[in-house]
């Protein structure tokens, strides 16, 4: 047990590495998903645990040294209070989704793929869990290509019900590249002017570089600028953020309804993280924030993605495609947290990834049961399943709600967070558009609540009953716990506020 | 956990639930136990505070944690006995008249809007007020929506559309204030209580007051006050013959109660409340529909109650809230007597009725005691109330004269309350029994209502005489009620009877003059609900389906079912922002991205 404690930040990653890779051999039938369930299962207790010592406990970071190389030389994994609810994020959704996927993928996926699915599927928490604990930029880099690499398996395994699954994964292979190569291109250049690749110790050598800017002889301005453009625009792309979201409303939309709802929940998540990651604790405020003004760009960019994304999503019809523009702009918002730059900002972010993520995961799973029964998710298909599908019309509304922003409603919580960061620095346009894009989710939220409660079934169409319980209950779990965390505050805003104050340097 | 604890909003929301899933026999039971429940929850609250401090001004019962704050979901202001009291017997009697019908949505919609409402008569922090305000919106557009016609669908997205901006305005509102209040350091930044900074701060707007201008805005759009009168007149009349009756009680009525808690002595308020008087005669005299005359009085009623809530001394806040009771029995009866007409003949027009005092004898009856009661003709209980209200006025008018402050406003304002005493008396106490009926005979011959339509109205019509000859037992639960024995000599006094009369009989007498010209035709008023109508279509047909036009090209085809302009028209500028383009193009957003960083960092900012 003591063995299992010690390593268990590893066993986060290589877990579901040994797994996939054992499934990919050996995962005939359904013991693919047996395997998946049970190596997110025991992710999601591992996480948990990480976060439980971070948040509660204390100290409020946990340090492995992967085969006990000291630091600034081998790769370390650094458990924070941030990355603790990130990666407890992408545990829950993960392993909820892969409860839901056993049955949701078996019309979408020829049965002799299926091992190959779960094995892609298990890589890709992988990526995204690997992403979230490192605290080395290379290792963050492979990572980040795994995670994409098997995100454009998985999303071209949609092709079985629509040939434009694979013109997605191809859009989105050439664009997650160009992100990646960004990435790596500005890790390249701050590696040139520190020697070093560890976040901490990037960030300890910068220090000593920017002191030098204010005396008569500054070294390495320009590099150290052009590296962090680079490394913004490669996780801007990875983050799905106005203006570079363009690969993600179809990705979503032509994807396999489970890899959907993980995408969703996981994904863009992960690339926040990366982005107050590297903003906060490797280039520091001072520079991005104060000396580069980097919040203004980003809060137009999330301001931009909040109208646009808004808007596209009230005129889509398929309700799949209204859901993946409704990120667009539900992104927005965590970055304009980002940018705030005081507490209650980064509060908003972090409980805006974790909210967003149980909302717009229930949502797109209710989705899946819709595209399940009725073979469809254009708003057509939603008509009148408010008397047939109760259930997961009940989940999708609730989850809607969420995106509103409707008191005791998770997203309620974060909004609030959000309003008041903007008003803190005093940025009266930015929390208006932030109310504005409340009414404009209500009206795309509202577009398919009229189809489902008052549309009628369109004539002639098939019979349709109530989602099978295996998609069902994971629905239902979602949904009720974006309720709860609605209700009942407490934890994410002590989760967030020791993250915030953790990365902003305050006293807890 | 004991009973202080759970917000009397809660049990009717809960009931709502129940309602919902349960088969027709509990519903019945339902309806009828939850009000009960409910009110004797609130009144354990309410004797709680009183007990604690006699004035009971704002005492808090119960609290609870949300976000770091400490919210007051069991708060009892001053005038919270009085609204909780209404909107509990409200609902009871209320689910009583729409219990034979089978629309098991439109009840428990109704306790959720109920709920909502109590919700927000025991809020003492704005975060719960926020809350019971929206759960409102929500059951109010459900029950609109449970009417199931075009029009009725129609004029609840407008409702809601306009709703939910309120409901936006007001939280803007709270987050601002609280923000500001926070950042100074205040210990409590989100109670809600009196705004007495408004009083004087209303003539001017800055970012110091910003967040309470905003709430107030918020507040108002529910009240119906100008330029938002338009959604009482255009909304409810579309709704269910119950539904209707819920809608004329708890919106407008939980606007004033937040007004008269956060806003009292905000002279504002009383421009409005005369602008709201004239305005609600006006449209009520021209209209046809004799639930759209009733909805269109609602709006002259509730300027009485602005008035009271604006001049702000205790006689005039008791007799706002005072009216307010008074008022919602009254215009529950008068809708619950159109809705009976309405459930029997199935027409809603004066001039297809007429006549139904043949075989609708009960509905009759109660439909002029509340024409009266609205008239505030002696013995009812629109006299004990309005009575109130107007002497306040006069008495504000003394004080001030005799301090030497200019009352020029007083005195305008009870002249136009006592011209508009006299209008309410022609439209809604002459005319909707007149024309319904009496008048010609349009040869129907309905029977009276389901027992339990005959038992609700008669219940309101009974209380709407014992208020009238026994108000004391209203004037002890009032907001300033240590003040109420005074009261009854307010009321009845010689020279006020007089006057009442003489009033009511000459606007009964140029009713009858003037009755040729007084006929409708049969048409539509187009009334300033053009905005909803006309304006905002336009706006969406003219600038916001050109830019999400624009914004897409690929999908013609969802374009064709988008009302308005056909394809063709100039894009703008915006047109390309968010289409799907083909890959190459993304890749050179991308660089220009790359580009718009390296330009900004190196050349627009000097620093670097």
């Amino acid at each position: 047990m003591e063995l299992i404690q010690l390593h268990l930040p590893a066993l986060i990653v290589v877990l579901p590495l040994v797994t996939g890779l054992l499934t990919a051999l050996l995962g005939r039938g359904g013991r693919g998903w047996w395997i998946s369930l049970g190596a997110t299962g025991a992710v999601l207790a591992a996480t948990l645990q990480l976060l439980a010592q971070v948040v509660y406990q204390g100290p409020q970071t946990v340090t492995y040294l992967m085969g006990n190389w000291p630091m600034p030389y081998g790769i370390g994994y650094v458990v924070d209070p941030l990355n603790a609810a990130v990666m407890a994020t992408v545990a829950l959704i993960g392993f909820v989704v892969t409860l839901y996927a056993g049955r949701s993928m078996a019309p979408e996926i020829s049965p002799d793929r299926a091992r190959y699915f779960w094995a892609v599927w298990q890589f890709c928490l992988v990526g995204l869990l690997g992403i979230t604990i490192t605290g080395d930029a290379f290792n963050f880099y492979v990572l980040l290509e795994i995670s994409s690499l098997s995100t454009y398996t998985l999303i071209a395994m949609g092709h079985g019900r629509d040939r434009r699954a694979l013109t997605a994964a191809i859009h989105y292979l050439v664009l997650g590249t160009i992100g990646a190569c960004c990435y790596l291109v500005g890790i390249a250049y701050l590696y040139m002017v520190t020697g070093s690749l560890n976040f901490a110790d990037i960030h300890a050598r910068l220090a000593d570089i920017y002191a030098t800017w204010a005396t008569d002889a500054p070294v390495y301005k320009k590099t150290i600028i052009a590296g962090f453009a680079f490394i913004m625009v490669g996780l801007s792309l990875k983050l799905a953020l106005f203006p570079l979201h363009v690969w993600q409303p179809n990705a979503y939309t032509y994807a396999p309804a489970a890899v959907s709802a993980l995408l969703a929940g996981t994904a863009t998540k992960v690339g926040a993280y990366g982005m107050i990651r590297i903003v906060y604790s490797v280039m520091g405020t001072d520079f991005a924030f104060t000396f580069l003004r980097s919040d203004i760009l980003l809060a137009a960019c999330a301001l931009m993605a909040i109208l646009v994304g808004s808007l596209q999503a009230i005129k889509q019809t398929n309700a799949k495609k209204l859901l993946a523009y409704s990120s667009v702009g539900q992104i927005g918002y965590i970055a304009l947290g980002i940018a705030a730059n005081n507490v209650a900002g980064l509060q908003a972010a972090v409980i805006h990834i974790f909210n967003h993520a149980l909302t717009k995961g229930a949502m797109f799973m209710a989705l899946g049961c819709v595209l399940y029964r009725t073979g469809g998710v254009r708003l057509e298909h939603l008509r009148g399943l408010g008397r047939k599908m109760p259930l997961t019309c009940a989940a999708f509304l609730v989850g809607g709600m969420g995106l509103i922003g409707v008191p005791l409603t998770s997203g309620f919580v974060s909004k609030w967070y959000l309003v008041q960061s903007a008003l803190e620095r005093q940025w009266l346009a930015p929390a208006g558009v932030v109310l504005v894009g409340s009414i404009l989710a209500l009206v795309y939220v509202g577009r398919c609540a009229e189809a489902m409660y008052f549309g009628q079934r369109p004539e002639n169409s098939p019979e349709v009953r109530e989602a099978p319980l295996s998609m069902l209950v994971p629905t239902l779990l979602l949904a009720a716990a974006s309720l709860y965390f609605g209700i009942d505050s407490g934890t994410t805003s002590r989760v967030s506020e020791a993250a915030a104050k953790f990365l902003l340097g305050v006293a807890p | 956990m004991t009973i202080n604890d759970i917000p009397p909003g809660v049990v009717l929301l809960v009931a709502a639930v129940l309602m919902a899933v349960l088969p027709a026999r509990g519903r019945w039971f339902v309806a009828l136990a939850a009000p009960v429940l409910a009110l004797a929850d609130a009144w354990v609250a309410i004797n709680d505070a009183w007990a604690a401090d006699a004035a009971g001004v704002a005492r808090y019962v119960s609290t609870w944690q949300f976000l770091g704050m400490t919210l007051r979901p069991v708060t009892v202001h001053a005038p919270t006995a009085v609204f909780a009291t209404i909107f509990c017997l409200m609902t009871g009697v209320g689910g009583l008249y729409a219990l034979h019908h089978n629309r098991r949505f439109e009840l428990s919609a109704a306790l959720v809007y109920a709920g909502g409402a109590l919700v927000c008569v025991f809020a003492g922090d704005l975060i719960t007020l926020f809350v019971g305000w929206e759960i409102m919106t929500l059951g109010s557009t459900t029950i609109l929506w449970c009417a199931r016609t075009e029009g009725a669908s129609r004029a609840g997205l407008r409702y809601f559309a306009l709703h939910a901006l309120g409901g936006v305005l007001l939280l803007a509102g709270i987050a601002l204030h609280a923000g500001q209040l926070n950042a100074a350091g205040h210990a409590d930044p989100l109670a809600f209580a009196h705004f007495a900074e408004m009083i004087e701060g209303w003539t001017s707007f800055g970012w110091h007051n910003a967040g309470l201008w905003l709430m107030l805005i918020g507040m108002l759009v529910n009240a119906g006050a100008p330029p938002f009168s338009a959604w009482i007149g255009d909304a409810y009349p579309e709704a269910t013959e119950s539904g209707t009756v819920f809608l004329s009680a708890f919106t407008t009525k939980t606007a004033v109660f937040t007004l008269m808690v956060g806003f009292a002595g905000v002279e504002l308020l009383i421009y409005l409340g005369l602008w709201m008087a004239i305005y609600g005669i006006i449209y009520a005299i021209l209209e046809n529909d004799m639930r759209r005359i009733l909805a269109y009085s609602i709006v002259n009623q509730v300027g009485f109650m602005l008035v009271g809530v604006g001049v702000g001394t205790k006689l005039a806040i008791d007799g706002a809230a005072a009216h307010a009771f008074a008022h919602i029995i009254y215009k529950a009866l008068l809708m619950m007597s159109a809705g009976s007409v309405l459930h029997a003949t199935g027409r809603r027009k004066c001039t297809q009725l007429g006549g139904l005092y043949r075989t609708m004898p009960v509905t009759m009856w109660c439909g002029i005691i509340g024409a009266l009661a609205i008239s505030s003709f002696p013995l009812t209980s629109g006299f004990t109330t309005k009575s109130m209200i107007l002497s306040g006025i006069t008495e504000q008018a003394d004080v001030m004269a005799r301090i030497g402050k200019p009352h020029d406003l007083m005195i305008a304002a009870w002249f136009i309350l006592e011209a508009a005493s006299a209008g309410v008396f022609l439209h809604a106490g002459i005319k909707f029994p007149w024309f319904v009926f009496f008048q010609k005979d349009s040869g129907l011959r309905p029977a009276d209502p389901p027992w339990n339509m005959q038992t609700a109205m008669v219940i309101f019509a009974g209380l709407c005489l014992l208020l009238g000859m026994f108000p004391g037992p209203l004037y002890a639960i009032l907001p300033y009620k240590a003040e109420a024995a005074s009261y009854a000599g307010v009321v009845y006094n010689y020279e006020y009877l007089l006057s009442m009369f003489g009033l009511l009989l000459f606007s009964g007498l140029a009713f009858f003059v003037l009755l040729p010209m007084l006929k409708r035709k049969e048409m539509i008023t187009l009334d300033t609900d053009w905005l909803y109508r006309r304006f905002f279509p336009t706006v969406w047909r003219e600038v916001i389906v050109p830019i999400l036009r624009g914004l897409d090209h690929a999908q013609k085809t969802v374009l064709e079912k988008l009302p308005g302009r056909p394809m063709g028209e100039p894009r703008s500028p915006l047109a390309r922002l968010g289409t799907e383009w083909a890959v190459s193009v993304p890749v050179f957003v991308v660089t220009l991205m790359l580009v718009i960083y390296l330009v900004v960092y190196f050349v627009v900012l000097p620093t670097a």
